[in-house]
Parts: C-alpha cells; structure tokens; sequence
C-alpha cells in the first residue's frame, strides 16, 4: 500500500502524523561512541505546530533528521501514519521525503542558479497535487520578487523562498531547523508569519527547531530535549502571534 | 603538501596520464627514430654504402677508370645486374630475383654484402651463389641447397654457399611490387665472369656505384657522371635520397619524426587546463587556509611556492610514467622495426635529447597551467580570502528567455546555468573532449585512407590477376602469344620506360606508363574521381609529382626517356590526378609512340587466367625466357592486407587507449571539481526528495552535454588533424587520400562518449557517499 493512499485515509481521523517510540542515536567515530538520543517518544498530531528547543548537542536536529527521512535511528521505530520508517530502504525514504515532507533549514539550501520561481518549481515537477509555484510564493509574500535569483535575494527573501519551495507540494509535516537563526529580528518575525500562516490556513503539521526561547510562545506545544532525551513536553495555552514575538 | 596531493589523488593521476602520453609518444617516436638513425649510419659506414647510383644499358668496364678520377670520386665501382626467373622446389609460381655479380677478387668495395652465414662463392664455380638471408630463410635455402634460374634463356642449375644482408637492401622490394615480399623476390650475388655471362655482358657493366670524397660536390658527380653514361645509356645518377631502400627508410624516419611533434602538444596543453582546472578547485576550498598564511605572515611567493611544487609533483608524475612507457614503446617499436628491415644489428641509443625536451616540455605545461590559478588566489587580500567566497552570481541573459520558453526540467536548467555561469572550464571540458574525439578521428581515418588505396590499387586499378614484365619491348603481337598459355583468358598490353621529368631546374626521376586505348584491366585511376580517361595528348601526373616538378595543367615537361628509344619528349602536363601509391607519369600510348615516331610496342602484359589453370601458366612461364618476373595481384593484395591490417590495427589501438585517456582525464576531473563545488546543492536536491538517479543526472548531465557539444567540434578539429597527417605521412613513396568516412567519425565520436559516461558514472558513485545531514550543516 501506498503512503500517499493511507495518508488520506488517516488524514480524515485526526490520528498522530508521527509516532516516535523509544528511540535512540549512537554515532560512532573511530572508537568514540556518541549518544546522540537516548530513548525519545513523541507524538505529532495532525496540524500542530510543535516548538523544539534545547541546548546545543540536545539531540533536536538528529531527531529532526530522523523524522525527515533523512537520518535512521539506531533502536525503536518510527511511524508516519501507519508506516514504519525505522528500516526503509533508501528509495522509501526519497519517496516519503518527496511526497510529504517539506523541510526548511537555517542556511537555505537554495540552488543559487535556479530564480525564486524556479526553485520553487524545482519542487512542484516532481510532486503530486503541488500548488503553483507563484501561488506558493504569493503565500509568503514574494510574489514580486519571483524572477530574482538567491544571491540577489536578502536573507529573509531567501529563506521565504524555502519555505515557498517546503509548502509548494502541500506536506504534511513541515520540519524547520533553525529557519531564523540566520536573520535580524524584522526578517525573523516576517519568516515566522509566513510559518504560522501555513500551519493556519493549509493544517500542515509543523516541527520548528530553535534557538530564541522566545519562539515557544508562538507554538501549541512546546518539547525540550536536554542531552538526548525529552526532558518537558508541555502544551502552551497563551499562543501569541508571530509579530509579538521579542526578539 | 602531501596531505593536499593525498585529497587529490585520483585527479593527479588522472593528469599525469594525459601528461604521460604526450611524452611517451616523444620519447618512445623519437627514441626510435634516433636508434635507427644510428643503426642506419653504423650500417652505412661498416659495409660502405655507396653514395652516389648509376645505371646504364651497358658501359665497357675501363669506363670505370675514367669515372674513378672525376672529382670528388673517392672509389668506383662497376658490376652486372640484371632480373631472373627463378624455380625454387615447394613454390608452384615463379619468384623473381635480382642478380648482382661479386667481382673476381672476392667481395666488393661499396655495398659490402655482409656474409650471415657459409662462404663465398669460389670464383672458378659459375653455379655458386649468395643469396639474401630473408629469401634464404623463407624458402629454408640452407648453404649447399639448389635452385634453378633462368639465365639468358637458359635454365640453370645454382647452389647456395651463403646468406647475406646488404646496406643497399635494408628495404627490398621487387620493381613494381607494392609490398615487400621475401618468397617471391630475393637477390642473388654471383661470380662477375658468371653474371657477365648469363647477362651477355663480358667485359662490360651495367651498374655503377661512387662514394664521394669529404666535402664533394654531388650535383657536379652526378652531372659528370651523367655524361660519361650517356653514350652507354645511362639512366641518370642519382644520390642516396633517389635509392630505393635508403629512401623508404628516410619516409618512415620522417614518419616517426612527425608523429614526435604532431600529438605531445596537444596533450600537454590539455595536461596544463586540467592542472589549470584542479589547482583552481584546490585553491578555492583552501582559501581560508591562503588567507591565514598570509595573515600569519607568510609571503606570496612561498604559497605561491606551495601550489606550484603540487602541480610539478603531478608534473614529474607525469614524466616518468611517460618515460617509462616511452622506453616501453620505444623498444618494442624498434623491434618491430628491426623484424620489417633488414638490419643485421640494431643500435639502441634513444638518447637523452627526447627525454630532457619532453620532461622540460612537461614541466611546462603543468607549471604554466598552475600559475594561472595560484597568482588569482593571492591577488586576494588575507582578510577576504579567509571569508568564504560571495555565492555565484547568476543574471538572466537571453539565453535564460530561450530556455525559459521551452520549458526545460530545474534539473536541466541547472546544468545550462552552470555552463553558462562558468564558460571557461565548461571551455576546458569542451576542448579536451574533442581533442580526443580529434585524435580518435585523425586515427581512425587512416583506415579509410587504406580502404580507397586499396580499394583504388586493387579492387578498380589493377584488375589483372597476373602481370608479365618482358625482358624487353615487343611488338603487339606478342599479345596473340601470351593469349596462346595455359589457361589466359584475356591479355592486355602496356608499356613502361624509366625516365627523367624535367622542369626547368627541377627533375625527378620516374617512369612513364603508356597506356593501351579500351584497357579494362589496368586503368589509371584518381582517388576520388575513380577512373581516369587519359587525355588524347599530352602526360597525366599525380599531384605530388606534379608538385616535386612545380608544373600544372598546359605546362610543359622534358620527358627524357632512360631506355630504348632514348628520346627526350616535350610534353605538356594534361591533368593533374590524386593518387596514394604509384608516383608516374601517364600517357596514351598512340600519342606517346606517335612522339617517339615508331610502332606501338608492349613491356608488360596483363593476363585474366582460369584459377584452375594456373599451375601450368606458372610452370610455361619459368620456361619462357622472355619473361623478367611475374606479379600475381590476388598474392600481392594478400600480403598488403596482412601488413596493413596489423600495422594499422596495432597503431589504432594505441590511439584509441590515447583518446580515451584524454577523455577519462577531463570528465573526471571535471566532474570532481562538479561534486565537490556542487556537494551541497546537490545534497540539498537529495533531502527534498530526488532519487539518486536524478540528482545524478545534473551532475551527469552537464558532463554529457558538454562531451556531445564537443564531438562536433571534435570532428572538425579531427579532420584537420587527418589533413595534417596526410601531410606529415606522405613521401614520395605514398599519398595518403583525404577522406574521413561516417564511420570513423560515428566511432570515434561513440568511443569518447561512451569513456566520458563512463568517467563521469565514476564520480557519480561518489555522490552516494556523501553525508546528508552532514552536507546540510555546513554553510556553502
């Protein structure tokens, strides 16, 4: 069966998008042993938007990588949906990275000789149902800028460009590491709106990794991991807007 | 330096490669060259090779006397010669040999036979005679065995007291004969007294040989020598560049020598781009560690230092694969050699020149390559350089429009982008694949320049399966008698003299061919044009010839015949032809014996034969003594496509090996210093979801792209390389045609292609590899 298939079977129940159980990360380099995670269970429900903080070397962009299908853990598993990603083979994961994952990092990632359009649209030729990639770009507020390529871009441009190329295949889960670490505040904030409308109006799942404490605030629910496991796992009542956010 | 040389490695190979090439090919070419030009010159001076040739009809021997004392004549020497059938047991056709008289006293004073093995010939036995040791060795005519020759008519009983090499005969081919044969033509040395016999010449000579004094002046010999012959028929004198196996010998020197000079350069220049190419790479990811030197005090010129000991490491790598591999080549080459010519010993004597020019040559290339590289990364000031360097810039140009509009793939859009942001080193990948695609065509061409020679000579121009050369003209109706032997179907006539063509100061000596009006068998034929229709009047010469005698269409020429009749014609030149073997001149035979005021007349008969009847035709001949030699064309043709094919099939192979290094070599490199600059991008199309197959592809792709872009231009470039090969390789012995076939160039063009997929495949593996997660951290 499809994952695509099941998706919108679950999709319609409001089941957790993932279900992380008891994982953990050991990376071995020479004969040094590093714990990266240390048993992590959690839950992503369909729609919410999830604040990851902790400290450096906490675990949280292993754990992101894992969820992405970028990265697989060394023990328990990992679900999406119904679907075990804990031992899928290379060409699942590519499969499940292209049709429901959009990722969003701190330096970017764009390709500096592809235009704003163009690397939204380098998404949108391989997806199923994707959103044009000027509509995608509308959504963060781009539209204008469309033609432009990265290095003619400010920062806040570029990462808005991710975020336009993260959304354009319409995912169900957006995974963001670091998306503000790169930026002034002004820039930040703009980047976070344009976050937090997706996760509004489109229902995508959402895991934002950060730094800035501050961030929790604008998310449903607030995760820490300190030295690979989950140290608080709380919901946040008083969901403030991205613009309230103080830098 | 060493750990910089470790991170590079398969790219430093992959140059000193291509380097390695380049000079293995001038060192192994001119190694050889240099060896056989002291082997010659060592052979020439022990067995004294003569200097200056003469022939005449006949020449009373105390003429000798008065040749000695002209000026400049150190020795003279007189002999008979003269072309026998010969009957050897376990050979049904005839061989024909050339016969040489020794003089009474044992062994002569120029053109020492150099005795291999048994004795000479005792002068009171007529029947004893030498023989070359090819001829011996190919029929097993071990000293004491018989044979028997047609002397003057008369069938004789011979027996072989020896084997001789000769310095007149390090290349020994039967006249008119297209390829060496050693079963079917060999020499035979006989007692003076015996062959002035045989030859009806007693106290006579019809061959004369001169060395020359230091410092002689040859024109003036040979004109006094002409005029002393000239009662006597002399054929006109000539020096050693006009002898037959001295000058064969010269066009393959010139052969080698052009093939020392003709391809090194273009491997060193494609050696000092990818230098060029991978320092620059190496240079970029080491910009912050540049800027921190020279911040940490460092001058320029010891980083500059640093890189350019790196290029001249892959430099020397270079060299001695090279070196080595040319030393290789070099001797196997020079066997070859060895086992083609008759030497009786081979010098090995490379010399040092080629190696010393090559290495500094090499040097060169890498070190000019590298300079480029090194002086823009210290242009840089120490603060900027240990910043990363600015994100590419891209504009839309209107290539971006045209591309926009047939809305390409992203994927295929990068690669265009990427060629287009960095025009010089897609430039650099460009021009090294089709300098390999150009070197590819350049050999593979000599195949179709075989196949029309062949197919000209054999397949159209000589038609006869058997060619009879009388002893000397006849009148037509000897035709009727040859069509009266065994088993010939078809008969037809021609006539060939020896002559002088003269235009103004310039002369050559050649042979006019009349030909026979309605001859279907031998035809003159142009190797493009295909037959060729001899004009009522005047003389057809191929190109070369004609440019040897700077004459062209409507020019007049002085035809001075060198035998019987003797008649000096005054010509003009009718047309001009190209041919690859055969350097004549042609004339319809009415208008020739009209010019020469006499009955037609025949020297050579062309026969069509019943297969099955060939063994009695063979057994009349070798009883006819009118008959000089016989050429059967189907043996002829056997031999040549033998010789050829091997000689041609060893060189392609070589040839090929060298192009598809030289394509390994770019797209490698290439495609390395893709990956690594692209690492990230191409990670980052990984984590949003393309499989491994399409991020390959714009690495791939690009790649690919260039390598077809640059066939074309590969085959432009090779097929100027074929017309400079054609000038480099064609003696006056051979024309080499220019045609390059469809074939040559699809195969050339599949080989590259197919050596760049594959390189390029090989990095592509190396895209597996990388880190994901690892890639994404890091900032570009």
């Amino acid at each position: 069966m499809r994952l695509s298939d099941t998706m919108r079977d679950e999709s319609l129940k409001h089941g957790p998008v993932f279900r992380v159980e008891g994982i953990t990360r050991v990376f071995r380099t020479g004969t040094v042993e590093v714990h990266a995670l240390r048993g992590v269970d959690l839950e992503l429900a369909e729609g919410e938007m999830i604040v990851l903080l902790g400290a450096s070397g906490s675990g949280k962009s292993t754990l992101l990588n894992i969820l992405g299908g970028l990265d697989q853990p060394t023990e328990g598993r990992v679900l999406f949906r119904d679907q075990d990603l804990t031992r899928a083979s290379d060409a699942r994961l590519t499969a499940f990275r292209r049709d429901h994952v959009g990722f969003v990092f701190q330096f970017y990632n764009l390709v500096p000789s592809l235009s704003a359009r163009e690397n939204v649209a380098l998404v949108t030729e391989i997806s199923r149902n994707p959103m044009s990639p000027e509509e995608a770009l509308d959504r963060v507020g781009l539209k204008h800028r469309m033609d432009h390529f990265p290095a003619e871009l400010s920062g806040g441009e570029q990462q808005r460009v991710a975020i336009a190329r993260a959304i354009a295949k319409r995912p169900e889960v957006l995974l963001c590491d670091e998306p503000t670490g790169a930026l002034d505040s002004k820039t930040g904030i703009q980047v976070l709106e344009a976050l937090d409308e997706v996760n509004r109006d489109l229902g995508t799942a959402t895991i934002l990794i950060t730094h800035n404490a501050d961030i929790q605030r604008i998310a449903e629910r607030v995760v820490v991991l300190a030295d690979g496991k989950v140290i608080r796992d709380e919901a946040n009542p008083d969901r403030i807007a991205p613009s309230q956010v103080s830098w | 330096m060493l750990r910089d040389l470790r991170q590079i490695w398969a790219q430093a190979v992959a140059i000193a490669l291509v380097l390695g090439c380049g000079i293995m090919l001038m060192v192994g070419a001119q190694g050889t060259q240099r060896s056989l030009e002291e082997t010659r010159a060592a052979y020439y001076e022990r067995f004294r090779f003569a200097d200056i040739f003469a022939q005449a009809t006949r020449a009373p021997r105390a003429l000798l006397a008065e040749i000695g004392a002209l000026d400049g004549v150190a020795l003279a020497e007189g002999r008979v010669t003269f072309h026998a059938v010969l009957d050897v047991a376990g050979m049904d056709q005839p061989a024909s040999a050339q016969v040489l008289s020794l003089p009474a006293d044992g062994a002569p004073l120029l053109n020492v036979p150099l005795l291999r093995s048994g004795r000479l010939p005792d002068p009171r036995r007529p029947d004893e005679v030498l023989i070359n040791e090819p001829f011996g060795a190919a029929h097993d005519l071990v000293p004491g065995s018989r044979f028997r020759g047609i002397f003057d008519g008369q069938l004789r009983e011979l027996t072989v007291t020896g084997w001789v090499l000769s310095p007149e005969f390090v290349y020994t081919i039967a006249p008119g004969a297209v390829m060496p044969d050693d079963r079917r033509f060999g020499l035979i040395w006989m007692n003076a007294a015996a062959a002035a016999s045989a030859a009806g010449m007693d106290g006579a000579m019809n061959d004369i040989a001169l060395s020359l004094t230091r410092g002689a002046d040859r024109r003036a010999v040979i004109d006094a020598l002409d005029r002393l012959l000239d009662p006597y028929g002399g054929t006109g004198a000539f020096g050693r560049d006009r002898q037959g196996s001295h000058s064969f010998l010269d066009s393959e020197l010139e052969q080698l020598g052009a093939l020392a000079r003709f391809l090194p350069p273009i491997f060193l220049i494609v050696a000092a781009f990818l230098v060029n190419m991978v320092l620059g790479r190496l240079i970029a990811i080491e910009r912050p560690q540049i800027g921190l030197m020279r911040a940490v005090g460092y001058t320029r010129a010891e980083v500059a230092l640093h890189y350019l000991k790196l290029a001249g490491v892959i430099g020397l790598l270079g060299i001695l694969l090279g070196w080595g591999f040319g030393w290789w080549i070099g001797n196997a080459m020079l066997a070859l050699y060895g086992d083609f010519f008759r030497f009786p010993f081979l010098l090995r004597n490379p010399g040092t020149a080629a190696a010393a020019v090559s290495a500094g040559l090499g040097l060169a290339a890498v070190l000019l390559g590298a300079a480029r590289a090194v002086l823009a990364a210290l242009r840089l000031p120490p603060a900027e350089a240990m910043s990363p360097p600015a994100p590419p810039v891209f504009t839309r140009g209107w290539l971006d429009r045209v591309l926009g509009a047939i809305r390409l793939r992203q994927t295929t859009m990068m690669i265009f982008r990427s060629i287009i942001r960095w025009p010089g080193r897609a430039a650099i990948t460009l021009f090294g694949v089709a300098a390999s695609v150009a070197v590819l065509v350049a050999s593979y061409f000599l195949f179709d320049a075989m196949q029309v020679v062949t197919d000209r000579t054999f397949g159209q121009g000589n038609r006869q399966q058997i060619t009879l050369t009388l002893n000397q003209a006849q009148p037509l109706a000897v035709l009727d008698d040859a069509l009266a032997l065994p088993g010939v179907r078809a008969v037809e006539g021609a006539f060939a003299v020896p002559v002088r063509l003269v235009n103004g100061h310039r002369d050559r000596l050649s042979a006019l061919q009349g030909h026979f009006a309605g001859a279907e068998l031998a035809r003159l034929m142009d190797d493009v044009d295909g037959a060729v229709a001899l004009p009522a009047e005047g003389v057809v010469l191929p190109a070369l010839l004609a440019r040897a005698l700077d004459v062209r269409p409507g020019d007049r020429l002085r035809i001075e015949l060198l035998a019987a009749p003797r008649e000096v014609l005054d010509l003009p030149v009718a047309a001009i032809i190209r041919q690859g073997l055969g350097q004549e001149a042609h004339v319809a035979a009415p208008a020739l014996f009209m010019a020469l005021r006499m009955s037609p007349r025949v020297n050579q008969i062309h026969l069509l034969v019943d297969t099955d009847r060939m063994d009695a035709l063979n057994a009349q001949i070798k009883r006819t003594p009118a008959v000089a030699g016989l050429a059967d064309w189907a043996e002829v043709r056997r031999q040549f496509d033998a010789t050829m094919s091997d000689n041609l099939l060893t060189m392609v192979a070589i040839y090929t090996i060298i192009g598809v290094l030289i394509a390994i070599g770019v797209v490698y490199n290439a495609a390395r210093i893709q990956l690594s600059e692209r690492a990230h991008e191409l990670a980052s199309l990984r984590v949003l979801g393309f499989s491994r197959a399409e991020v390959g592809f714009v690495l791939v792709g690009e790649m690919m792209l260039l390598a077809l872009l640059a066939v074309p231009l590969g085959w432009v470039l090779g097929s100027w390389f074929a017309a400079g090969m054609v000038e480099a390789v064609s003696t006056d012995v051979v024309q080499l045609p220019y045609v390059v076939s469809r074939r040559t160039y699809a195969a050339a063009a599949a080989v590259v292609v197919l050596a760049s997929l594959g390189a390029a495949l090989l990095v592509r593996r190396r895209l597996d590899r990388v880190n994901l997660t690892m890639a994404l951290k890091a900032r570009q």
